[in-house]
């Protein structure tokens, strides 16, 4: 398989303080990769290097074997822990404007005959995420869950080369965790997706993942802690057998071990 | 017990205590009007209520000699022709500027720093050279309102811009909007509402501005009448004239608030 992402020697330093030193992977299509580690270890920093809201300050990040801008673009879908959704618009808005922005460069709204097969394709992809009653139900009005099921159709209407998720179920309820949980997996399968995952919760790494990287600093100066930055530490390719190794566990300070319930 | 901070009146109790003050300033003023024309019957300081009535009579049927209009008609229509158009005139600016300087940095390091300048010249200090480049007309009064006014909203809607969260900036970015589709469907939509809220806000000033511009130079305002009859010592005029003006400023602020609800309703605790 290609590598759709991939980072060479990749180092994010903010003034003195290096947040990410010596990264260096590949992403291969369709896979679920779940990245875990401690607070501040630059898990997110990691997103937002393949999101292009930052710019590797050595190194190259490349999609698709092209170097990438440092900017957002349509080929990589995002869905954030909160703010995600438009509040002024309703669901089917919500996920209408992202075909109405490629549909309509100047207006960015869509008339006619284009508007109703947008509004198919954009019902369609609510359906996919269990919200083809709540059409035109504002997010203020909708839970924590069903506002993060809005903001994957919003993003999979796009179909993104990779899905960004920066701890999307960190916020909500274990329920209605383990239903996101489905449903994703679900959506990953059917859509053939790629994924990559932030979370804090070892637990769903290993439930979802195919492959978890853990982020973590090798070394550490007790008198200057930004003084070295975190790179991937572990990289495991998961079956459904795999467990995480108790080191991992012990330096997140995890104790539940996942179960992979999902076969 | 419960606390203090637990007791809740409520809708009825709140309206009686509401009341509460207002029918005792009035009372105030009534004892306070009634003994000093009991030492003085012509005393200009409280008129009696009933001689308010027969001033409001008065210039709610005499005419304007200017434009044959009713008194009051003619002072209202001239303060808010005035008003309305000043504050259109600073609302329009606003709305553009506060968007361009959101979404654009780079138009924020150009002007951001002129705005925030002029912001904090004082509006009044520059009305005489508004009088001596406009004359002392209509423009000069207009202009003293949006000149007083739109810097103020401009700084409130670029900073309400610049405060929308970063993820949902990066989020359209993923979805394909270009930057001029970010600030159209994205920023503006959002900032309406706000926009509504500074125009609320920046009633009050703009009175402030009107009634002083008016004061100075006008043949006909809400202003210029109380400014005019001050010199005879009409307190039976001023007193109607500023409840008439507080009148207005309330009418004012629930009409916006209304447009606001109705147009926006998912900006107001996500309404139906």
């Amino acid at each position: 398989m290609s590598a759709l992402v991939e980072l060479r020697n990749v180092w994010v330093e903010y003034g003195d303080k290096i947040v990410l030193e010596r990264v260096s992977l590949q992403l291969v299509e369709g896979g679920f990769v779940a990245v875990v580690g401690p607070s501040g270890a630059g898990k997110s920093t990691f997103l937002r290097l393949i999101l292009g809201q930052e710019a590797p300050t050595r190194g190259q990040v490349l999609l698709g074997g092209t170097p990438m801008r440092a900017e957002c673009g349509p080929d990589r879908g995002v869905v954030f822990q909160r703010y995600s959704v438009f509040p002024h618009l309703t669901a089917l808005q919500n996920v209408l404007f992202g075909i109405e922005c490629a549909g309509a460069p100047l207006t960015a709204r869509l008339f006619g005959a284009r508007r109703r097969a947008a509004r198919d394709t954009a019902v369609e992809m609510l359906a996919a995420v269990g919200l083809e009653h709540s059409l035109h139900v504002y997010p203020a009005q909708m839970s924590g869950g069903m506002q993060q099921r809005l903001a994957i159709a919003q993003a999979l209407v796009k179909h993104p080369r990779v899905l960004l998720l920066d701890e999307p179920f960190g916020a909500l309820d274990p329920g209605i965790r383990l239903d996101m949980h489905a449903l994703i997996t679900r959506l990953w399968q059917e859509h053939g997706l790629t994924i990559l995952m932030v979370t804090h919760d070892i637990g769903e790494a290993f439930k979802l993942g195919t492959r978890v990287l853990a982020f973590d600093k090798r070394r550490h100066d007790p008198h200057a802690p930004h003084r070295y930055g975190a790179t991937v530490t572990y990289d495991l390719s998961l079956d459904r057998k795999t467990l995480p190794p108790p080191a991992l566990v012990e330096a997140l300070g995890g104790d539940d071990l996942p179960q992979r319930d999902l076969a | 017990m419960t606390r203090l901070v637990d007791l809740r009146p409520r809708r009825g109790a709140r309206l009686l205590l509401g009341a509460v003050p207002i029918v005792a300033l009035l009372l105030v003023y009534l004892v306070a009007s009634q003994a000093r024309h009991a030492a003085n019957p012509a005393d200009k300081l409280l008129p009696t209520f009933s001689a308010m009535a027969e001033a409001i009579h008065g210039f709610s049927t005499d005419r304007d000699p200017a434009s044959d209009r009713i008194v009051i008609v003619a002072d209202t229509l001239a303060s808010l022709y005035r008003l309305g158009l000043g504050l259109a005139i600073a609302t329009g600016s606003a709305l553009v500027l506060g968007l361009l300087l959101g979404v654009v940095p780079l138009a924020r390091a150009l002007l951001g720093p002129v705005i925030a300048i002029i912001a904090v010249i004082p509006p009044v200090a520059v009305l005489p050279i508004l009088f001596i480049v406009l004359g002392l007309d209509e423009a000069s009064k207009i202009a003293l309102i949006a000149i007083g006014v739109a810097p103020f909203m401009t700084r409130d809607l670029t900073g309400f811009v610049t405060g929308l969260p970063a993820e949902q900036i990066a989020k359209a970015q993923t979805l394909g909007a270009n930057s001029w589709q970010l600030a159209l469907r994205v920023a503006l939509p959002q900032l309406m509402p706000r926009l509504i809220e500074a125009l609320r806000l920046s009633l009050g000033p703009a009175w402030v501005f009107l009634i002083a511009a008016e004061a100075v130079a006008a043949d006909v305002g809400l202003g210029y009448r109380i400014f005019l009859v001050r010199r005879y010592f009409a307190m039976d005029i001023i007193l109607p004239y500023v409840a008439w003006i507080s009148l207005l400023a309330i009418a004012a602020d629930a009409l916006l608030l209304l447009v606001s609800r109705r147009a926006f309703p998912w900006a107001h605790g996500g309404g139906r």
